[in-house]
């Protein structure tokens, strides 16, 4: 079976080649860049949400992408079980299209923060985590202005009862402090998972950290993991 | 007929508002220490043709909610006025 994977493209975007070259590097499987403007797409089995600065992030980081014509197309994808992920900008851009709850705003110290943290991972029963150790400490770059996650009081209710927080910003150690957060998200919260567990969004970049050669492979459990989800290969 | 609106919006008190915090701590090192409670919003207006007042708040209000504001951490007021 082959599997069919593509990333959008908004003007403005700026990950969307890294994607593009980590999703090849990790499966050596292609990928498709999607214009925008497209407002059907082939039916494929992952869509990846790159981050960026879609529309310069004006009015709101993702508010206007979120009316892009591909985003219904991506809305309808998700709603058929697909696999959609979307990674800084394109969280904020997910959280907008109402595929994930709650918000992305100003970091807490103002600062656009551009440098390694350290994540972990706290739910490995996912068709994106699969190959990761439940707990296991990962170190994934963060780029980002607006980071800081917000939710209603249900909304995040709901995520930690039905495990949908995937990564939370941590200490070196796996210990999880609200100084951990260089965000200030709330419960230290760096990715979640939609209701039916088809659709990701995370502020790091795990596409930064997915070969030897850029400094560190701990983003490549990301990727393979959705391989293995989506070719129903081993959950290891 | 043209309307003017006028969308006021502001961040939820729930949600921080670390620019309100880093001005509230700036006017107080001018020395004003009676200074408290700063939150920083956005003001939108836009003119806008329309058949009557109340068809124009009505779709004031449909566009703030889908695009202008965010309910997620968003509240926002309008404020509509008949333009000549």
């Amino acid at each position: 079976m082959t599997v069919k994977a593509c990333v959008l493209v908004f003007p403005g975007s700026n990950c969307d080649r890294d994607n593009v070259r980590s999703w090849e590097a990790c499966t050596g499987l292609k990928a498709d860049l999607v214009w925008h403007k497209e407002s059907s797409l082939p039916d494929y089995d992952l869509v990846i949400v790159p981050g960026g600065f879609s529309y310069g992030d004006y009015l709101r980081c993702g508010a206007i992408a979120r009316f892009s014509p591909v985003m219904a197309e991506v809305v309808r994808l998700a709603g058929l079980g697909r696999l959609i992920l979307g990674i800084c900008n394109g969280f904020q851009i997910l959280t907008e299209a109402g595929l994930l709850p709650g918000a992305l705003s100003r970091n807490k110290n103002l600062k656009y923060i551009c440098r390694d943290v350290t994540l972990r991972v706290e739910n490995n029963k996912t068709a994106f985590t699969s190959r990761y150790a439940p707990g296991q400490v990962l170190t994934i770059p963060v780029s980002h202005g607006e980071g800081g996650y917000s939710c209603s009081p249900a909304d995040l209710a709901a995520l930690r009862d039905e495990g949908r927080v995937v990564f939370r910003y941590c200490a070196a150690d796996g210990s999880v402090s609200p100084d951990d957060a260089p965000n200030g998200s709330l419960d230290n919260i760096a990715g979640i998972l939609g209701r039916r567990g088809n659709v990701l969004g995370l502020m790091p970049h795990p596409e930064r950290l997915a070969e030897e050669i850029l400094g560190g492979t701990d983003g490549r459990a990301l990727f393979t993991s959705i391989l293995d989800a989506l070719s129903g290969g081993p959950k290891s | 007929m043209k309307f003017k609106a006028s969308v006021n919006v502001m961040l939820k008190p729930s949600v921080l508002d670390p620019q309100g915090a880093t001005l509230e701590r700036a006017l107080k090192s001018m020395g004003h220490r009676n200074v408290s409670s700063i939150r920083v919003g956005k003001l939108i207006e836009l003119t806008m043709d329309c058949e009557n007042q109340e068809a124009a708040a009505k779709l004031a209000d449909d566009w703030a909610d889908k695009l202008l504001a965010n309910p997620n951490m968003e509240n926002y007021s309008l404020t509509l006025e008949k333009l000549p």
